[in-house]
């Protein structure tokens, strides 16, 4: 496991695996299973949706990295893929939506909405990032990011499947009994969301003060 | 209890189905589909009441994409609303860009070069394509038809974009028309590459046809389905190819000639049957004569400046008045109403989106018809929930 010391070196593993012999780990195995057949969730927001759907077209063709099979049912879901504005009145249904995927799960806030509500920030029904409300794994900056920049994303959060140690306090969430899976769902109160984020996984940054200020 | 005395399907965490009676149809069964549904194009939410398996009410539940957009372009300047307006209709930048252009310049009293005109055309005519091609590849999935046509629309469109990156900088919030004319003048490889495509695009909708228009399967499912007769889309406002599948000749294009459209020969495809077949129809045609329109407006492309000289980007305060400015979409009459205060942000800035006005007579196109054809006869209106919601 991740912990122990690997007996033997990257080269000498190369060595034997021209050799017909192929050493693994269980923790690879397991990590390089299912870290190439992340399946999407088929749930588009806003503009970037198009440019999801461009990036499982012909010319981008997401297959070749094992996530062409976009499901609709959150259920066989692996991937909450945030394609745009996140509106108040959307929220709670995002939120829904990725307690019903199970675990293993991953989110990828794609675009600048998503992250921070982008040009919309202003006013006053949009969310100021999905973050605020469920785990964001990647962050794909762009408005709408090229198809390019998702399949980057997707490749970065293989990338991060691949060195997810199986135990331990950085193995992922659906191999810990210690922390808290689900979201709590958000209700449209009188004024805003209730509550306005999820303080498990964001909490508001301290306030800048001017040290002439102080 | 009848069905209008119920409370929407819209608690939190409630239930999408549940069993209602009505007095006069008896059991009845209230389906909430959306806002996370593969076939409602965004975040649309519809809750329809079956009798059986056909729909006795449909409800459309707006504003899960509900960006304020009209409030935000109160409080920028008249530029800044320029890529805002990118978002409405993501699919259709430029068109959008036109039609807010058009309407800055009824406010402010500006003239536009006649290169620029012709620019607009190419690039307004560019989008037609984009927006049918892509329209006809949902349609289909829609039917039930996953993937080969969305391919082939979206393998086409990749070719479009790419030619409004070489341009624009962008592939799809284009953010390139402006006040007074286009931001970028065009190069001549650039001409050269939009008359490439359109030499071959002929090729490309004879082959989307072959697969399509005479499909056996395809006229089965929509042939008769979502009938709309012609006196209920003109009193609802219904515009663009949706009502000119009824048979009615109401295109901008013709009906104000704006831009230098006069100069051009084309004609304006008309439906008979008003049902979602028409609508297929009226796009694949419609594209055809948008070849024509490019062709003519490549080939008669004058010289000369881009951009009016006089017009003022920076500083931009157009004298108080009001101005509504519109033009033919692809998916009908896009416009932007403006009232100026003489400051540098419209006092009131509102738009006039197509697609939202096309889909209040969904349910009347709806109404005895099965799911499965509600969401073939959604598909055919054409929506965009950033321009629906905004």
């Amino acid at each position: 496991m991740s912990d122990a010391a690997p007996a033997i070196t990257q080269a000498e593993r190369d060595d034997l695996r021209r050799n017909g012999i192929l050493l693994t780990s269980l923790e690879e195995l397991y990590n390089w299973g299912r870290s190439h057949s992340v399946w999407p969730l088929n749930f588009g927001l806003a503009c970037c949706a198009i440019e999801m759907i461009a990036a499982s077209m012909a010319r981008y063709d997401i297959a070749r990295f094992g996530s062409e099979v976009f499901r609709p049912s959150p259920r066989q879901a692996d991937l909450l893929i945030v394609s745009g504005t996140v509106t108040k009145k959307m929220a709670p249904q995002v939120v829904r939506l990725w307690n019903q995927m199970p675990e293993p799960k991953y989110c990828i806030a794609m675009g600048a909405c998503a992250i921070s509500g982008g040009p919309f920030k202003q006013g006053y029904n949009v969310l100021k990032g999905i973050d605020r409300f469920i785990p964001v794994d990647i962050y794909i900056p762009g408005c709408p990011p090229r198809p390019e920049a998702l399949l980057h994303g997707l490749v970065q959060l293989q990338a991060k499947i691949s060195g997810q140690p199986l135990t331990g306090p950085d193995a992922p969430r659906h191999l810990r009994t210690d922390i808290e899976c689900d979201c709590p769902v958000p209700e449209f109160g009188a004024h805003d969301l209730e509550p306005p984020q999820n303080p498990a996984v964001w909490t508001p940054p301290p306030a800048v003060v001017r040290p002439d200020k102080a | 209890m009848s069905v209008s005395d119920l409370t929407p399907l819209s608690a939190p965490g409630g239930s999408t189905v549940r069993a209602v009676h009505d007095e006069f149809h008896g059991d009845l069964l209230e389906v909430s589909m959306g806002p996370h549904h593969p076939s409602t194009h965004g975040v649309f939410r519809m809750i329809v009441t079956l009798d059986g398996e056909t729909i006795v009410k449909l409800k459309p539940v707006f504003g899960y994409l509900h960006r304020n957009h009209e409030k935000l372009g109160e409080n920028t300047t008249y530029l800044a609303s320029m890529p805002y307006t990118d978002r409405l209709d993501y699919l259709n930048s430029m068109t959008n860009n036109w039609a807010y252009a058009v309407a800055v310049e009824k406010l402010a009293g500006l003239a536009v070069p006649e290169r620029a005109e012709y620019v607009r055309v190419i690039l307004a005519e560019l989008t037609r394509l984009l927006n049918h091609s892509c329209l006809a590849g949902f349609l289909m999935q829609d039917c039930g038809c996953s993937g080969t046509p969305l391919m082939y629309a979206f393998r086409e469109r990749e070719k479009i974009l790419d030619l409004f990156e070489s341009l624009s900088g962008s592939r799809m919030m284009c953010n390139y028309q402006r006040f007074g004319g286009c931001r970028v003048d065009p190069s001549a490889d650039w001409l050269a590459g939009a008359q490439r495509l359109t030499d071959g695009y002929g090729a490309f909708l004879d082959e989307f046809e072959a697969l399509l228009t005479g499909n056996e399967i395809l006229m089965a499912r929509t042939q008769g389905v979502g009938r709309l007769s012609s006196a209920l889309a003109i009193s609802a406002g219904v515009t663009g190819p949706a009502l000119r599948a009824t048979g009615v000749a109401h295109d901008l294009r013709k009906v104000d000639g704006y831009g230098v459209y006069p100069r051009f020969d084309f004609r304006v495809p008309l439906g008979d049957h008003g049902d979602t077949y028409d609508r297929y129809m009226i796009r694949i045609l419609e594209m055809r004569e948008s070849l024509k329109i490019l062709s003519q407006a490549l080939a008669g492309l004058p010289g000369g400046p881009i951009m009016d000289p006089k017009a003022k980007l920076r500083g931009f305060r157009p004298k108080a008045g009001e101005a509504y400015g519109r033009i033919e979409g692809p998916k009908g009459e896009i416009g932007f109403y403006l009232i100026s205060d003489g400051s540098a942000n419209p006092y009131r800035y509102r738009v006039r989106p197509p697609s939202f006005i096309n889909l209040t007579i969904l349910e009347d196109m709806c109404l005895g018809r099965t799911v499965a054809d509600a969401v073939i006869i959604l598909g055919s209106v054409d929506i965009v929930l950033g321009e629906v919601d905004r």
